[in-house]
């Protein structure tokens, strides 16, 4: 590499307005966020006062705040589990070699094309709470397949609400996962496939030690992904549920406090979100930028 | 980066032949087989039974639209009202059209200079990043990633702030610059990925000839950017046409995208307008759906490098 400024000046200077544009939007802006959450800003009028980690503590210490945390919780494992699962198999399905493969693809992935706003106005029919009689949606559905043990009051449910809530969530993100792992799949070289199969290897073993290890990275890639987007859920809940407390998660309350003004306690809000976020993401870019510079 | 994080235009899930041709098989692999495309065309079923009930819901006129039936096709013409006079299933359309025809053109004048945009100055930077090293590049590079994968609720209440101490009004020229700003992390990521794997030796080529930074950009580079350009704008579009996060705080309904004004037809509807709720609904899908249809295969390359962006 050539030294010198001649030679580094020029590209630095082409970056520069977007690194001071993210500098200021992404950076600046998060630690003015930690700024308002460590004031005590709690209306319209300005701060007069640094009260160090005191919103955090309030909040750490208040039901409301925990129960939209257990929420994101639930939220999150029936997510994650849901999409993993349905992606994978669809993958696998697919990767067996079937007849008019674009064809499934495309419908398992198309729901990913559509918003959450959109999606949720049908999916808040579909999860109705009404039974018997009333029932519409899935209710409707297990009542006509003699399957009215099946109907439940959906996010209405106290705990197991969020479960629910997590379905539209799963039926809009699968296809992404699906595709990674067919990705996955066809990035495994037939020959490895074939040379595990010479050496007599059973088909579970073929997937045990050849195509679930190949597997594994693009399978943490997807969990990081999903898991990222579940701590974000915004706006699947708000045209579902609206901001309510049954459905309540972070995000959303977040929204209910900044739209109320009060400006610490949206920002404490919001810097738990990213401190959550960054455990998750901040191991992951390390790990993916160390394991490039390997490979270069 | 890991290949998941890749925007190779080949999706990497190319078509493979189909297995063993099927007069070869034992009865064994003939059920397994059957059992395959059943499966598949059940969960086909799943994924589309949301779709079902937004057409069938949104053809009922008001009066017909009964939990107990709610499964059912319609059972009359769209046009066909139930009285003499009365309200059909194409009202529904129409009385969605007229809720959301002027947000449309607003989205549209929101999502395609956002894609345009981002596009271009990601372009410029993935160039640089890819080829000219400047002190602690990959640092820098990670840094802009990170503005990725952050949660926007943890600058939204200083943006919130922001907006209001500048005056900036709750329109879409707002909405614009955000998008543009929060793009470019994924633009960028996308293009330097891309130019990583355009030979190196064509720059080289044209360094040697004497032409500088910019002139091989625009005179190499820039020509061979297409299939870079076709992701990152999909990207963009539908992120921006399908954003409801920013639209939400930082727009009004009168002044907003489409997720606004849908949000608020849909919103407090009783049994009655559902119809009219799920025919917005479908119109407000229906530029991404399209993007989807014609640019399906660069919609996955799409999806796989942005995977991260939601």
């Amino acid at each position: 590499m050539r030294k010198g400024i001649k030679n580094w000046g020029p590209p630095l200077l082409l970056v520069s307005p977007t690194i001071v544009i993210l500098g200021i939007f992404v950076y600046g802006l998060i630690a003015a966020n930690i700024q308002v959450s460590m004031s005590n800003r709690h209306g319209l009028a300005p701060a007069t006062e640094f009260v160090g980690l005191d919103n955090y503590i309030e909040l750490l210490s208040e039901d409301r705040f925990l129960h939209s945390l257990l929420n994101l919780a639930v939220f999150t494992v029936v997510f994650i589990a849901g999409t993993m699962v349905f992606g994978f198999i669809w993958a696998w399905l697919l990767d067996k070699g079937v007849r008019a493969e674009g064809i499934f693809r495309s419908i398992y992935l198309f729901p990913m094309a559509i918003s959450f706003v959109a999606s949720g106005v049908v999916w808040r029919w579909l999860l109705n709470s009404a039974e018997g009689d009333r029932a519409s949606g899935l209710n409707r559905i297990f009542e006509t397949f003699g399957l009215g043990f099946l109907q439940n009051s959906w996010w209405n449910e106290p705990i197991w609400g969020m479960a629910a809530i997590a379905m539209p969530a799963i039926w809009q993100l699968s296809g992404y996962i699906m595709a990674l792992f067919l990705a996955g799949f066809r990035g495994i070289p037939d020959e490895l496939r074939e040379a595990a199969r010479m050496d007599g290897a059973s088909e579970w073993k073929l997937y045990r030690h050849v195509v679930f290890p190949q597997l594994s990275p693009i399978a943490l890639s997807a969990l990081i992904i999903v898991s990222h987007m579940s701590l974000k859920v915004f706006d699947l809940i708000m045209s579902i549920t609206k901001a309510i407390y049954q459905t309540e998660v972070p995000a959303t309350y977040m929204w209910v406090t900044l739209t109320s003004n009060d400006y610490a306690k949206s920002a404490a809000i919001a810097t738990v979100l990213l401190i959550l976020a960054s455990v998750l993401i901040v191991p992951y870019l390390i790990y993916t930028s160390r394991s490039e510079r390997g490979t270069r | 980066m890991t290949s998941t994080m890749s925007p190779q235009v080949s999706t990497g899930i190319e078509k493979k032949p189909a297995a063993a041709t099927p007069g070869s098989l034992t009865p064994r692999a003939r059920i397994g087989r059957t059992t395959k495309y059943v499966l598949l065309l059940l969960f086909v079923i799943v994924v589309l039974m949301p779709v079902y009930v937004l057409i069938v819901t949104s053809l009922k006129p008001p009066g017909d639209v009964n939990p107990a039936t709610s499964w059912g096709l319609p059972v009359r013409w769209p046009w066909e009202p139930i009285t003499p006079g009365g309200p059909t299933g194409l009202d529904n359309w129409s009385a969605a059209w007229t809720a959301l025809a002027p947000a449309l053109g607003r989205t549209f004048l929101l999502a395609i200079p956002a894609a345009l945009v981002s596009s271009f100055l990601g372009s410029l930077n993935g160039f640089v990043l890819s080829r000219w090293r400047f002190p602690h590049a990959n640092i820098v590079f990670t840094l802009i990633l990170f503005g990725m994968f952050i949660p926007y609720q943890a600058i939204m209440t200083p943006l919130v702030q922001m907006k209001t101490t500048l005056g900036m009004p709750s329109t879409i020229s707002t909405l614009l610059i955000v998008h543009i700003i929060y793009g470019l992390p994924i633009c960028t990521l996308i293009f330097r990925n891309y130019y990583v794997s355009i030979p190196g030796e064509l720059m080289e080529a044209s360094r040697v000839d004497g032409a500088g930074m910019l002139r091989t950009y625009a005179s190499i580079v820039l020509p061979l950017s297409l299939p870079g350009f076709v992701v990152t704008i999909i990207w963009q579009f539908t992120s921006a046409w399908n954003d409801f996060l920013f639209a939400m705080f930082l727009s009004d309904t009168a002044n907003g995208p489409v997720s606004l004004a849908l949000n608020n037809l849909a919103q407090g509807a009783q049994l009655a307008n559902y119809g009219a709720a799920m025919a917005g609904a479908l119109i407000a899908s229906l530029p991404t759906l399209l993007v989807y249809i014609i640019l399906g295969k660069y919609f996955i390359g799409g999806l796989m490098s942005g995977s991260v962006k939601s």
